[in-house]
């Protein structure tokens, strides 16, 4: 234990159409700053992670004006992009930092907005995260491609479009109390099975909403802890991230995410832990078969099972092994560049024991980001217990 | 669009498709590939590559981006070709097509450098 999680905070989700970019990103970063008692003057180094600034807000270089805002000229500013898994690099690299002996406090975050522009504009921003020769230029979009996804797994494992959506409805129900979430409404497999296609099998309801907001989280060392006499209780365990091909017609397995194996093998190696020794979970469930492949690739669940965890409640606040205690993806919201550590977020409240969906005795934490349809996954642990 | 695919999707309008075959290990891929993704090798060999493949995705895309907003509904096919290697593309002559039938590789271009590969149902 060599990084200790100081402070945390998100922005409310959803639409902020009078924020920018810049202004999300100081909101959560002052907030999490305030929740570890430190300022923008103790900051060494920040990571913002963000994916689509520059096509939405003609904004790159978004370390730097993160860093600028926050009034932390004085730091090492880089913006990271892993698509979608953007935030989930900053953390890692902050860790990294920390563990190098690079720093002794790295303001690590990530911010989207994305309501600004249409949904059309949108969804071209997000394939930038697929192969733009080989899939978004002959027309597949990101649904498209969770689609093709969720058609094999469907087809290979006998699994209704019902189980899928039961996943929404467990997630939706988690998001009714996170005030922080941009959906706090139930659903219903009706209402997921009734609402629009959006790219068959996926209808609007198994889809994750577009969203604006900013999360960031203070990563500090032991010995920074120790000398300014800062109390934790939650520190950065361990780590993996792992690549997949770009496009999805590369893999063997249409249904199987490599990347995020790899990256899961890492991690738990990284934190001496095993699947099973973990107590909670955000994971990147961007669409409801997400989801399912996601409790698979992190060992939960046998391949072909996954569905189970939503369909028997055993990824239930209360269940076996409790997944997006928050509401996810799906109805906490989905800021692209923001997400890593939005789950980070939750998973440090929950370890905590301040979580508003609180799982009883949870002592190790998991984060699982993807970014792309699974060419990059980062996989960050946590563990109760800090200095 | 990059000079590649132009290159690649125009020998398949030419009726004369082309995959990369790793002389090391076996592997198919896809052009423009220098390093073989499973052994690191870079003896690449361009070879033939079939005109039928195998369907095994297809999506029905409901909402899409500016380039294609005013065709939805379209398919998306992932098909697999014997050489080992699967190709993207969107269903002609048909409104959709099932796990395992069979389709014919084809290519069109909007004559203003944009190309696309296409299947048709081959029965």
């Amino acid at each position: 234990m060599t990084v200790q999680i100081a402070g945390v905070a998100s922005t409310e989700f959803g639409e902020h159409p009078d924020s920018s970019t810049r202004e999300l990103f100081t909101d959560a970063a002052l907030e999490a700053l305030a929740d570890a008692s430190l300022t923008p003057g103790d900051v060494d180094e920040l990571y913002a992670g963000n994916f689509i600034g520059d096509l939405i807000d003609d904004q790159a270089h978004v370390g730097a004006m993160a860093a600028d805002y926050l009034g932390a000229r004085q730091a090492a500013s880089m913006r990271t992009e892993s698509a979608c898994a953007s935030a989930s690099s900053a953390a890692r690299s902050g860790a990294q930092a920390i563990m190098a002996g690079d720093a002794d406090v790295a303001l690590v975050g990530g911010v989207e907005r994305m309501y600004a522009a249409g949904i059309q504009e949108v969804t071209d921003a997000l394939a930038n995260a697929a192969d733009n020769e080989y899939e978004n230029k002959a027309g597949l979009t990101f649904p498209g491609i969770y689609a093709l996804m969720a058609q094999v797994y469907l087809d290979e494992f006998d699994v209704s479009q019902e189980d899928l959506a039961e996943v929404a409805v467990k997630n939706y129900e988690n998001g009714v109390t996170n005030p922080l979430a941009q959906r706090q409404e139930e659903t219903s497999v009706e209402r997921v099975l009734d609402s629009p296609p959006v790219a068959t099998p996926l209808n609007l309801g198994d889809c994750c909403p577009i969203t604006d907001g900013a999360s960031a989280a203070v990563l500090v060392s032991n010995s920074f802890t120790e000398e300014h006499g800062i109390e934790t209780e939650v520190s950065f365990e361990g780590s993996g991230q792992s690549t997949d091909s770009l496009a999805l017609q590369d893999r063997p397995d249409l249904a199987r995410t490599r990347a995020a194996e790899r990256a899961a093998d890492q991690a738990y190696d990284s934190a001496g832990i095993a699947p099973e020794d973990v107590d909670v979970v955000e994971l990147h469930d961007c669409f409801t078969i997400a989801e399912v492949l996601a409790v698979e690739s992190l060992g939960f669940f046998e391949r072909g099972e996954g569905v189970r965890g939503a369909v028997e409640g055993e990824t239930a606040v209360n269940g076996r092994i409790p997944v997006n205690t928050s509401g996810g993806l799906l109805a906490k919201g989905h800021p692209v560049g923001a997400t890593g550590v939005a789950q980070l977020v939750e998973i440090t409240k929950q370890l905590e024991g301040r979580h508003p969906n609180q799982v009883d005795d949870s002592t190790i934490g998991l984060t699982h980001t993807v970014g792309g349809s699974g060419a990059s996954c980062v996989v960050n642990v946590l563990r109760a217990g800090g200095e | 669009m990059q000079r590649w695919f132009i290159d690649f999707a125009e020998r398949i309008d030419d009726g004369d498709p082309i995959y990369l075959a790793c002389e090391e290990c076996g592997q198919a891929a896809l052009p423009p590939r220098t390093v073989c993704p499973e052994c690191s090798s870079r003896a690449l060999e361009e070879r033939s590559l079939s005109e039928t493949a195998t369907v095994t995705a297809a999506t029905t895309i409901y909402s899409s981006t500016p380039r294609y907003a005013d065709e939805t509904p379209y398919t998306i096919v992932v098909a697999t070709f014997e050489e080992g290697v699967r190709l993207t593309g969107q269903l002609r002559g048909a409104d959709e097509v099932e796990r395992g039938d069979d389709v014919l590789l084809d290519a069109e271009s909007d004559g203003d450098g944009h190309w696309l590969v296409t299947f048709t149902p081959s029965t």
